[in-house]
């Protein structure tokens, strides 16, 4: 039996694809948080050195991992969509990058709110928090360079090359601010050998899932809405039933 | 660009001088713009001993954080004159049509673009250093720092100023766009000149710098002829 791999890959077909996937995806999402929550805050216990401070790793871990994957995820499809001249993936990317864009924000904003109490200061100029800050600015160099463009098919392009620019320029940044970091201070606090309970692992790992979820609902959502916006001139378009009531 | 006709023939050597004196000639006849740029690098950088106050101590470990990213606030501010001119009159696109090279055409360009906007800043800022009280030495560094730098800035900043071709408020986006790839050269370029007072090896610093210089010579032409050929399709 032959498989038609690209079937999804027309808008139109994958329009209905994720109207389906997304309340399962939703779902999943809400129960994921509702136990994750639930043992990020009553099962896990008190961290002995941290205090009860700590449990704000439980959204700041999930939100820094996710905000550096979906970077790389939007180059790709937008790698994707630049070689292929495929029109989903250049949605998806466009689809993906507010999202990423927040979770960046989370993870700064739990982080400051986590080493007020830990560090004594809201914001040190860690390597990691400084490169956190940069893939912010480099999201919103990517939505606004997309926003400001009229033409979708050129907003597409340039963006993406953008996008592919940048993450072969991530590594660099890491790296430099890294070894300015250690150029201008010690080591600053690492969680070095600490061996975590085992309720902790659990809600962090239980925190990701439903993160992850809660990524791919909002992103399937957003990018229904683009397929709409772009495709409004098309027959399927006229011919869906939310369209037409 | 109807020199361009006659290019059949000519060697990439050739092309490229041919390109570099075509916008150096433009550029000549339009000193203002050169000026400016040149100026605003001078005023923002005396702007701040007037904003922290005139200690020397303070002065001399601020000053190569301060003359780096005053270069590159300038290196934006004359962004926009890369691309624009050629734009509006047309010539960009025989350009695009041209049979050479167009990777090699635009890095024409953007050394042309340094030559006239960078090379300035570089010749300029000894003097500025003076101003806050850097030793000999440091000065050294800070022209050498300079020399491999800002032709990166010019080179990563060209890909800006391609994608944002005739965009509404392009200047601010390009910034936007820009200033973020530009860390590290800003990381490594001042702590070059800062490695001199704290006694650290300077040579890693420039090293690193001239690395990233020709990781940038290689790509950037070619990205930024993709970046060209997607604004003007």
């Amino acid at each position: 039996m032959a498989i038609n791999w690209f079937k999804y890959s027309a808008p139109s077909a994958f329009y209905g694809l994720a109207g389906k996937l997304v309340p399962w995806f939703a779902w999943s999402s809400a129960i994921l948080f509702a136990i994750g929550l639930y043992i990020s805050f009553f099962v896990a216990p008190t961290d002995a050195t941290q205090g009860e401070a700590y449990r704000i790793m439980f959204i700041h871990v999930p939100a820094s991992i996710l905000s550096m994957f979906i970077y790389l995820i939007m180059a790709g499809y937008a790698a994707l969509g630049l070689v292929f001249n495929t029109r989903l993936s250049s949605m998806m990317a466009t689809a993906l990058a507010p999202t990423g864009a927040l979770f960046a924000f989370i993870s700064l904003w739990s982080g400051a709110m986590w080493g007020k109490p830990m560090w004594g200061a809201w914001w040190v100029w860690d390597a990691r928090l400084t490169s956190e800050l940069i893939l912010l600015f480099l999201y919103f160099g990517f939505i606004a360079l997309h926003a400001s463009i009229d033409d979708p098919r050129r907003a597409d392009r340039a963006a993406a090359l953008l996008a592919i620019v940048g993450s072969v320029n991530v590594p660099i940044i890491y790296f430099s601010v890294k070894w300015w970091n250690t150029l201008h201070q010690g080591a600053t606090i690492k969680f070095t050998g600490t061996s975590m309970h085992v309720a902790m692992q659990q809600a962090l790992w239980l925190m990701m899932l439903a993160c992850w979820c809660y990524v791919i609902a909002v992103t399937l959502t957003r990018v229904r809405s683009i397929i709409l916006e772009r495709e409004r001139n098309t027959q399927w378009v006229a011919e869906l039933e939310e369209v037409r009531s | 660009m109807t020199m361009l006709g006659a290019g059949n023939k000519l060697s990439p050597l050739g092309l490229l001088s041919l390109v570099i004196r075509r916008d150096l000639v433009l550029a000549m006849r339009r000193r203002a713009d050169v000026l400016t740029t040149l100026v605003f690098f001078v005023m923002v950088v005396s702007l701040f001993p007037l904003g922290v106050g005139p200690e020397l101590d303070m002065l001399r470990k601020m000053a190569p954080g301060v003359v780096w990213v005053a270069a590159l606030l300038a290196s934006m501010l004359s962004l926009g004159r890369l691309f624009s001119a050629d734009y509006l009159d047309g010539t960009l696109e025989q350009i695009l049509l041209a049979p050479q090279s167009l990777s090699l055409l635009v890095l024409g360009k953007i050394l042309a673009h340094w030559m006239v906007s960078g090379l300035p800043l570089v010749l300029i800022a000894p003097v500025l250093g003076l101003q806050f009280d850097m030793s000999a030495q440091a000065l050294w560094v800070l022209i050498a720092a300079l020399l491999l730098g800002t032709p990166i800035l010019s080179m990563i900043g060209a890909v800006g100023a391609a994608l944002t071709l005739g965009l509404r408020g392009g200047g601010v986006l390009v910034s936007l766009l820009v200033l973020p790839l530009c860390i590290p050269v800003l990381i490594f370029g001042a702590g070059a000149v800062e490695a001199v007072s704290t006694g650290m090896s300077v040579v890693s610093h420039l090293s690193l710098l001239g690395a990233m210089l020709l990781l940038a010579l290689v790509f950037t032409p070619w990205v930024t002829a993709q970046a060209l050929r997607i604004s003007m399709e």
